[in-house]
C-alpha cells in the first residue's frame, strides 16, 4: 500500500523538478549558448540550400529585364557583360551587349541612382546604337508604395522611349512627367538614365 | 470532447474577440505599413503566420528547458531563426512576392504578436494548444491585414487584389500612412460594435433561458 502510493506520488514530484530550470549562472549560459547554437546551425542549413535558387532567381530576373528593353536577342548577354566607369565618378557601370545573330541590337546598361525617396534605385535600361532609349526596366528599389514605386509602372516609362537627349521632369524644365506625389523618385531615375547615357558616350565615341 | 470545443474556441478567437489588430491592437507596424493592397496584407499574414506556428511549436516543446532569466532572448533568438528562414526561401523560390514584401520581411521579428503569443501562450501551454493558438492568431491577423489592404486598395487605388475596378486614380490619401491610420479606427469600430451586438444577443439569450 504504502508502496503503490509513493509511485503514484513520484510522477508529480518530478514534474515539479521538470517545471523550470532555475535561473542559476551556468544554466543560462548553457542555455543561451545551445539555443545560438542551434539558430546558427540551422539559418547555415538553409543558406546553403537557398544559395542556389536565390542566385537563380536574381540571374532570371536580370535576364527577363534585359529581355524587356532588348527583345529579340539570341546571344547570352549576361556572359558578354562588361564594365564601364561612369565619367567624373570611381564608379562603374555594367554593360550587356545584346546581339541578335551578326547583328548587334544595342546594349542594356544596368544603372542606378542614390537619389530615391529611400534607398538605391536600379534599373535595366536598353540603348540601341544610336544612343536612343529603347526602354527601362526596375530591378530594384525602395520607394514608397503606391507612389515612388510607380516607376515601374507603364505609364511612367513609356515617356521615356525613343528618348536621344537627357530626361528631365517638368518641374526642372525637361518633358518627363513625373509621378504625382513622386517627383524625388521621378527625377532618380531620370538622374541613372542621364549616368547611363554618360558612360555610353564613351563607347560610342571608341567606335 | 470538452478539448475539441476547447481548440476549436482556441482558433477561432483570433478572427474577431481576440484578433491581434482589431481587438488587442497588436503588430500595427506591419499592419499599416504593408496593407496599401491587399495582396500585400495577404502575404505579410500568410509570413506572420509561419513564423507564429513555428516558433509557438518550438517555443512550447522547450519551455521547461529555458530558465526565466532568459527565456525572452531564446525567444527573440529563435523567432529571428524562422523569420530568416522565411526570407531565404521566399527570396529563392518566390522572387516575385519577395520582392514586394522584402522590405517589411525583416519587421516580423519585431511584431510583437509573435513575441506576445510565445511569453504569453506558448510558454505555458502544451504544444498542440500552441500551435492552434498560433493558427489562430495568425489567420486572425493575415485576415485583418487583407481586409484593411483591400480597403485601402480599394480606395486609394480603386482596384482589388490587382485587378483595376474603375478607371481613375482614387484617393491618394489611403495609399500614404494617414490612410492607413483613418482605415484602421473605422474597421476598430465597426469590429468593436459587431463585438458589443453579439454581447448583448448573448444577454438577451441568457435571459430568455
Amino acid at each position: 500500500m504504502l508502496y503503490l502510493e509513493s509511485l503514484a506520488i513520484q510522477p508529480k514530484k518530478i514534474e515539479i523538478d521538470m517545471k523550470k530550470r532555475s535561473s542559476s549562472f551556468i544554466n543560462m549560459f548553457v542555455t543561451l549558448a545551445v539555443v545560438t547554437l542551434a539558430a546558427s546551425a540551422s539559418l547555415g542549413f538553409v543558406y546553403q540550400l537557398t544559395k542556389e535558387p536565390i542566385a537563380k532567381a536574381q540571374l532570371e530576373k536580370q535576364k527577363k529585364a534585359i529581355n524587356e528593353v532588348l527583345p529579340g536577342f539570341d546571344n547570352d548577354p549576361i556572359a558578354a557583360q562588361f564594365k564601364l566607369p561612369i565619367p567624373e565618378s570611381s564608379d562603374s557601370l555594367l554593360f550587356y551587349p545584346v546581339i541578335k545573330g551578326e547583328q548587334v541590337l544595342g546594349h542594356a546598361i544596368k544603372t542606378y541612382s542614390s537619389k530615391g525617396y529611400s534607398g538605391d534605385i536600379w534599373i535595366m535600361l536598353g540603348m540601341d546604337q544610336q544612343g536612343k532609349v529603347t526602354q527601362y526596366a526596375v530591378l530594384e528599389h525602395k520607394e514608397t508604395p503606391g507612389l515612388g514605386s510607380k516607376i515601374s509602372a507603364e505609364q511612367f516609362r513609356e515617356q521615356f522611349i525613343g528618348l536621344l537627349d537627357e530626361p528631365e521632369v517638368t518641374k526642372d524644365g525637361g518633358r518627363i512627367d513625373a509621378i504625382s506625389g513622386a517627383t524625388i523618385s521621378s527625377r532618380a531615375v531620370c538622374e541613372a538614365i542621364v549616368k547611363a547615357q554618360a558612360t555610353w558616350q564613351q563607347l560610342a565615341d571608341n567606335n | 470532447m470538452k478539448k475539441q470545443i476547447d481548440n476549436r474556441e482556441n482558433f477561432l478567437k483570433g478572427f474577431i474577440r481576440e484578433n491581434p489588430v482589431f481587438s488587442l491592437l497588436l503588430g500595427l507596424c506591419p499592419a499599416l505599413g504593408v496593407t496599401t493592397t491587399a495582396i500585400n496584407g495577404l502575404g505579410m499574414g500568410l509570413a506572420t503566420t509561419f513564423v507564429l506556428l513555428m516558433s509557438n511549436v518550438v517555443i512550447a516543446l522547450i519551455k521547461n528547458l529555458i530558465p526565466d532569466k532568459v527565456r525572452i532572448p531564446s525567444f527573440i533568438v529563435i523567432i529571428a531563426s524562422f523569420v530568416t528562414i522565411v526570407d531565404l526561401v521566399m527570396a529563392g523560390y518566390l522572387p516575385a512576392l519577395h520582392a514586394q514584401l522584402g522590405l517589411f520581411i525583416p519587421l516580423i521579428v519585431v511584431n510583437c504578436i509573435v513575441l506576445g503569443r510565445a511569453e504569453a501562450f506558448a510558454s505555458k501551454n502544451k504544444v498542440l494548444a500552441s500551435a492552434v493558438d498560433a493558427l489562430g492568431m495568425g489567420f486572425g491577423f493575415a485576415f485583418a491585414l487583407t481586409l484593411l489592404g483591400a480597403v485601402r486598395e480599394l480606395l486609394g487605388s480603386l482596384s482589388l487584389f490587382g485587378v483595376k475596378l474603375i478607371p481613375g486614380d482614387g484617393l491618394l490619401v489611403f495609399v500614404l500612412a494617414p490612410g492607413a491610420f483613418i482605415a484602421l479606427g473605422f474597421l476598430v469600430a465597426l469590429v468593436n460594435w459587431y463585438k458589443r451586438e453579439e454581447e448583448k444577443k448573448g444577454k438577451s439569450k441568457k435571459v430568455a433561458a
